[in-house]
């Protein structure tokens, strides 16, 4: 079946200058858009024409358009990444829109991601974390042989599910408290789950929620918005995995 | 230990913890309060609350009890203030994931309004029993025992309509927060994961439907019986 054409959305968008500058949204007309058409590629139509009409083109994230960067951070109609559950906005579709819609998109609204420019904001907060001990640090050797290092196949299914995380801010985004607790908790978990990870396991957690605690992140109050937002499902789950290694951590001390 | 009780997580065990305390307690106060309806005479309800008022051991938990409450509302205070200051931008659009309703995205307010419930109730009970006195709490003797007769304490009160409403919507606000809050204490502390997290919100439900309709059951009873 061919896609259908909307004739005409509005666009109602959150325009900043800069960091420092007054936000403000502006509405946008968009005429002739295929049901077919991705999210971001609405929007760089929308761009081309104000581009020819000698305006400001809006400023959003982009980068693979296949799901798996994490950068298209947008909050639309009242959901991060959309309407549509399991995507990125880069892999929504205007299907997902009808005709005559207005559609309302605004930054990721959290202290620990200040707005850049219109739709960007700066994530390098989740960077920090990362950097506060997201990573293995011990010598593993070089490439082992197949099994050489046994691997229960749940813990391997689970310390995977952890690592799709691709760090967008969905969770930060949608929960009320602006929490980071999922994101920390799928790094700290994808390590958790695996004899390489486990030497430094305490050490991360601490560090990674000293880091979060800093950074101006609010407190988890287990809603469970973040996994429903999860463009990759991630669970809840692991967030009871890092308040485990965390308190056990702190108590071992 | 200070840095602990200041982390996002060390705050959270510690409302964990006192919450599952309260429950403890509101467990046993159901089952207490129950007697008012198992006996019309009023004695076994009154021998009840004098075992609970001579008891050595509830004694000693009285003033770790209304430690815990306050431990419970202070904090809960501190991490409230924290999360809205980690959005100082609202969403023009909201959001509409978890339906305005939902337990979890109101525990602040339902705990304030138990919190201005406990209020009214310790000013009903406690307070006159303890402290003031009330021309209703004559003595009685049970069983050879001489004891407060607070069945007519308690039943004066429930002959209110106003005062049964209040009751009823305190009981029914202490299950919606408990609904959520159950469960969640123990994914805070940890003892939870993919499998029993359902379980623990199975549960966490039904008890906050057994205390919503336990104790709202008893005013009901007072007011449809007398």
């Amino acid at each position: 079946m061919a896609d259908q054409i909307l004739n005409k959305i509005y666009v109602k968008v959150w325009r900043q200058n800069s960091p420092k500058a007054k936000g403000r949204f502006e509405t946008y007309t968009v005429e002739n858009v295929s049901q077919g058409s991705s999210f971001l590629e609405m929007i760089d139509i929308l761009n081309d024409k104000l581009i020819l009409d000698g305006k400001d083109p809006i400023a959003f994230d982009h980068d693979c358009r296949e799901g798996i960067c994490g950068m298209c951070s947008m909050y639309i109609n009242g959901h991060a990444h959309g309407p549509d559950t399991e995507v990125t906005t880069c892999q929504l579709h205007m299907r997902k829109f009808h005709e005559g819609q207005t559609i309302v998109i605004e930054p990721w609204r959290s202290a620990a991601f200040p707005v850049i420019k219109d739709l960007m904001v700066d994530r390098s907060a989740f960077e920090k974390i990362q950097q506060a001990g997201g990573y293995v640090s011990v010598n593993t050797g070089g490439v082992p042989d197949g099994n050489t290092i046994l691997i229960r196949q749940e813990d391997a299914e689970e310390a995977m599910d952890a690592a799709a995380c691709i760090g967008c801010g969905a969770c930060v985004a949608t929960c009320k408290n602006s929490s980071a607790m999922l994101f920390v908790a799928a790094k700290v978990s994808q390590f958790a789950k695996l004899p390489q990870g486990k030497i430094e396991a305490k050490k991360r957690a601490k560090a990674m929620v000293a880091k979060m605690d800093e950074l101006g992140f609010g407190n988890c109050t287990n809603t469970g918005a973040c996994e429903m937002a999860c463009p990759k499902s991630i669970s809840i789950a692991h967030i009871a995995r890092l308040n485990r290694e965390y308190l056990t951590a702190r108590f071992s001390d | 230990m200070s840095s602990f009780l200041s982390a996002s997580i060390g705050r959270k065990f510690l409302m964990s913890l006192t919450g599952l305390f309260l429950v403890s307690f509101l467990c046993i106060h159901l089952t207490l309060n129950l007697f008012l309806t198992f006996d019309d005479s009023g004695d076994l309800f009154n021998q009840a609350a004098h075992f609970m008022a001579t008891n050595p051991f509830i004694r000693v938990m009285e003033p770790l009890l209304a430690l815990g409450f306050v431990i419970h509302i202070i904090w809960s205070g501190l991490i409230t203030l924290d999360n809205m200051r980690a959005r100082p931008q609202k969403y023009a659009y909201g959001d509409s994931l978890l339906s305005w309703w939902a337990p979890s995205k109101n525990m602040f307010i339902l705990g304030a309004l138990v919190l201005t419930f406990l209020v009214i109730h310790i000013m009903n009970f406690w307070v006159k029993m303890k402290l003031t006195g009330d021309p209703l709490l004559t003595n009685v003797t049970v069983g050879g025992v001489e004891m407060h007769n607070a069945y007519a304490l308690v039943s004066a009160l429930f002959r209110n309509p106003l005062y049964d409403l209040i009751y009823v919507l305190g009981g029914i606000l202490v299950g919606l927060h408990i609904s959520h809050g159950f469960w969640s204490a123990f994914q805070t502390i940890g003892l939870s994961n993919q499998i029993w997290i359902s379980r623990l919100k199975t549960v966490a439900v039904t008890i906050g439907v057994v205390f919503g309709v336990g104790f709202s059951y008893i005013p009901l009873y007072f007011l449809i019986k007398f």
